[in-house]
C-alpha cells in the first residue's frame, strides 16, 4: 500500500466519520418531522428555517445538562456502556462499499474502506458487541428497570440474530460470497438480491428493526413500563450516546440491507448512459445515499405506525415465525442451486 | 342499551385467524392509513404568526369600562367579588372628591381594583353581577409571565385607557340590551 491510497484512506475515513454523524444527527431532525406529518403536526420549525438547527440545539442541550453518574453505579462500566454503543455502531461503516471505484490521475482508489472478504460476518460481529453497550450499561447503573431493559435487549438481540443470520446464509448460497464488495458488484445494472431472495429479505428486515432497539421491537428502552429501560439512570451525553447510537445503528442498517439486497450502489441502465467511469462512481453513490434515505425513512414509518409489541409476540415472532421462515428459505435456496448445479 | 355513538366495537378474544397472526396485512394497512396522514393538510397552526378565529362570545382578560365621557364606570359595589366563584376579585372603595366629576361617574369608586388572573376561571359571571356595566370580559389573552406576582392585575392594566377603548359590543348579548332598556335602570345609561 503506498503513501496516496494512505491519505486516501484516511481522508476517506473522515468523511464517511462525518457522514454517518451528520446523518444521523439529521435523522433525529427527520424523525420528529415524520412523526409530525404522520400525527398532522408541523414539527419542529422554530430553530433556523423549517428547524433545521434542531439537531444542533438538542445536542447543546444535551451537553449543557448535568452528568449524574449514581453513587451505587459502577463508574468504570458506568462510562463504558454508550462508549461501546456508538463505538460499535460507528465501526460497521468501514465494510460498508460507498461507491464503486475513483479514479484520480493514474490511482484507482476503492471507495469501501476495507474489502474484508468476512463482511458480513465482521457485521454481524460489530451488531452484537453492539448489546453489550446496552447490557452493561443497565447493568453499571444498579438499578432494576435498567437492568430489565438490559436483559430484554440480550434476549431479544440473540433470538433475532438467529434468524438474521440464517436469511443471510440463504443470501451468501446465491451469491457465493461474504465480502461485501463481491455482494455488490454481482448485483450490477438491475440483479438485486431483493428479487432473488424477497423472503430472506423480508425476514432480514424485520430483524435489523430488532436489531437496532426500534418500534415496534423498542422494548429494552420501552417508556410506558421501564422509564427508558438501560438508559433510565443515564444523563447529558451519556444519554446522547445511547439516543445517538440508535440512529446510528438505523443509518448503518439502512445501508447493509441497502447493500445486501439492493444493489448498494448499483443502478439500472447505468451502462446505457456511457458516463465516464468516475461520474457513474458519483452518481451511484448517489443513488446509494437515496436508497439508505429511503429505508430510513422506512424505519420511521413503522416506528410511527406500529404500537410495540408484547414481550411473548415478540419471542413467538422471533422463534416460531422467523427462524422456521428463515430455515425453510435456506432449504428452498440450498434445493433450487442443488438442482439447477446438477444439469 | 342505546349507544351513544356507531363507532364503538364489542371487545373479543377469539383466536386471531392466520392472516391475523402473520401481522403483515394489518401491519401494511396501518402504513397506508400513516403515509396518507403523512400528505394531509396540518391541523396545528403557527401559533404567533397565525391566530385561529376567536368565538364571539371568547371570555378573556377583563376590562373595566370608562362611559362615553370617560370616566370611570365602577362604583366598587362589590357585587362582582361576592358573584365571584373563585374568589379572584379584591377592590377598596373610596369617596370621590368634589373635582373629580370627570374621572368618576359614580360618589364612590374602587382606589384598588384587583382581579388576580390565576385564581380566575373566566366564567364571566362578574360581569353579569355588574349593575354599572363596568367589567367585561374580552377577546384578549392573558399573558404569561414568570413570577406569581404579576398575575395580579391592578387597574393600570384592568381600566381601559382612554385613546384605546376597548370593544365589548360581542359581549353585550341580548339579555344586556333587555338590562338597559329596562326603566328601573335608566340611570345606568
Ligand atoms: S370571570 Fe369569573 S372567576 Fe374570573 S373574576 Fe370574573 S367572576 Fe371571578
Ligand atoms: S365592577 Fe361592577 S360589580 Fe364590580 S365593583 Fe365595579 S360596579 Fe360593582
Amino acid at each position: 500500500m503506498d503513501y496516496s491510497t494512505l491519505i486516501f484512506k484516511a481522508i476517506f475515513l473522515i468523511i464517511i466519520l462525518l457522514v454517518t454523524l451528520v446523518v444521523a444527527m439529521y435523522s433525529t431532525y427527520a424523525e420528529r418531522k415524520v412523526a409530525a406529518f404522520m400525527q398532522d403536526r408541523n414539527g419542529p420549525n422554530r430553530a433556523g428555517p423549517f428547524g433545521l438547527l434542531q439537531p444542533l440545539a438538542d445536542g447543546l442541550k444535551m451537553f449543557m445538562k448535568e452528568e449524574i453518574i449514581p453513587l451505587t453505579a459502577n463508574k468504570y462500566l458506568f462510562i463504558l456502556g454508550p462508549s461501546i454503543a456508538m463505538t460499535t455502531a460507528l465501526l460497521t461503516g468501514v465494510v460498508i462499499p460507498w461507491g464503486d471505484t475513483l479514479t484520480i490521475g493514474d490511482h484507482v482508489y476503492s471507495l469501501q474502506m476495507a474489502d474484508l472478504n468476512i463482511g458480513i460476518l465482521y457485521v454481524f460481529a460489530m451488531v452484537s458487541i453492539g448489546v453489550y453497550g446496552i447490557m452493561i450499561g443497565g447493568w453499571a447503573s444498579n438499578n432494576k428497570y435498567a437492568l430489565l431493559g438490559a436483559i430484554r435487549a440480550a434476549s431479544q438481540m440473540i433470538s433475532y440474530e438467529l434468524a438474521m443470520g440464517m436469511s443471510i446464509i440463504a443470501l451468501v448460497l446465491t451469491t457465493g460470497s461474504l465480502s461485501l464488495h463481491d455482494i455488490v458488484s454481482q448485483q450490477h445494472g438491475m440483479h438485486w438480491n431483493i428479487f432473488y431472495q424477497p423472503l430472506g429479505f423480508f425476514i432480514f428486515l424485520t430483524c435489523a428493526f430488532a436489531e437496532t432497539n426500534r418500534a415496534p421491537f423498542d422494548l429494552p428502552e420501552c417508556e410506558t413500563e421501564l422509564i427508558g429501560g438501560y438508559h433510565t439512570e443515564y444523563s447529558s451525553m451519556k444519554l446522547g450516546f445511547y439516543l445517538f447510537a440508535e440512529y446510528v445503528n438505523m443509518f448503518i442498517s439502512s445501508a447493509v440491507i441497502a447493500t445486501l439486497y439492493f444493489g448498494g450502489y448499483n443502478m439500472p441502465f447505468i451502462d446505457q448512459l456511457g458516463l465516464s467511469s468516475n461520474a457513474v462512481t458519483f452518481i451511484g453513490m448517489g443513488f446509494f445515499f437515496i436508497k439508505i434515505f429511503a429505508f430510513i425513512f422506512l424505519f420511521m414509518w413503522i416506528r410511527w405506525t406500529l404500537p410495540r409489541f408484547r414481550y411473548d409476540q415478540l419471542m413467538n415472532m422471533g422463534w416460531k415465525g422467523l427462524i422456521p421462515l428463515a430455515i425453510f428459505n435456506i432449504l428452498a435456496t440450498g434445493t433450487y442451486y442443488f438442482f439447477t448445479s446438477l444439469k | 342499551m342505546e349507544k351513544l355513538t356507531n363507532r364503538s366495537v364489542v371487545a373479543s378474544d377469539k383466536k386471531m385467524t392466520f392472516m391475523e397472526r402473520i401481522y403483515v396485512p394489518a401491519i401494511l394497512k396501518g402504513m397506508s392509513i400513516t403515509i396518507t396522514h403523512f400528505f394531509k393538510k396540518k391541523t396545528t397552526i403557527n401559533y404567533p404568526e397565525e391566530k385561529r378565529e376567536f368565538s364571539k362570545v371568547y371570555r378573556g382578560q377583563h376590562v373595566l369600562k370608562r362611559d362615553d365621557e370617560g370616566r370611570e364606570r365602577c362604583t366598587a359595589c362589590g357585587l362582582c367579588a361576592v358573584a365571584c366563584p373563585a374568589e379572584a376579585i379584591t377592590m377598596v372603595a373610596a369617596e370621590r372628591k368634589p373635582g373629580e366629576e370627570h374621572l368618576y361617574r359614580e360618589e364612590k369608586y374602587a382606589a384598588i381594583y384587583e382581579i388576580n388572573m390565576l385564581r380566575c376561571i373566566f366564567c364571566g359571571d362578574c360581569e353579569d353581577a355588574c349593575p354599572k356595566e363596568a367589567i367585561f370580559l374580552t377577546d384578549r389573552i392573558v399573558a404569561s409571565e414568570y413570577k406569581r406576582k404579576p398575575f395580579v392585575y391592578g387597574k393600570d392594566i384592568l381600566v381601559e385607557p382612554m385613546d384605546l377603548r376597548v370593544d365589548i359590543s360581542a359581549r353585550q348579548t341580548s339579555a344586556v340590551h333587555d338590562f338597559k332598556k329596562n326603566k328601573a335602570f335608566a340611570h345606568n345609561r
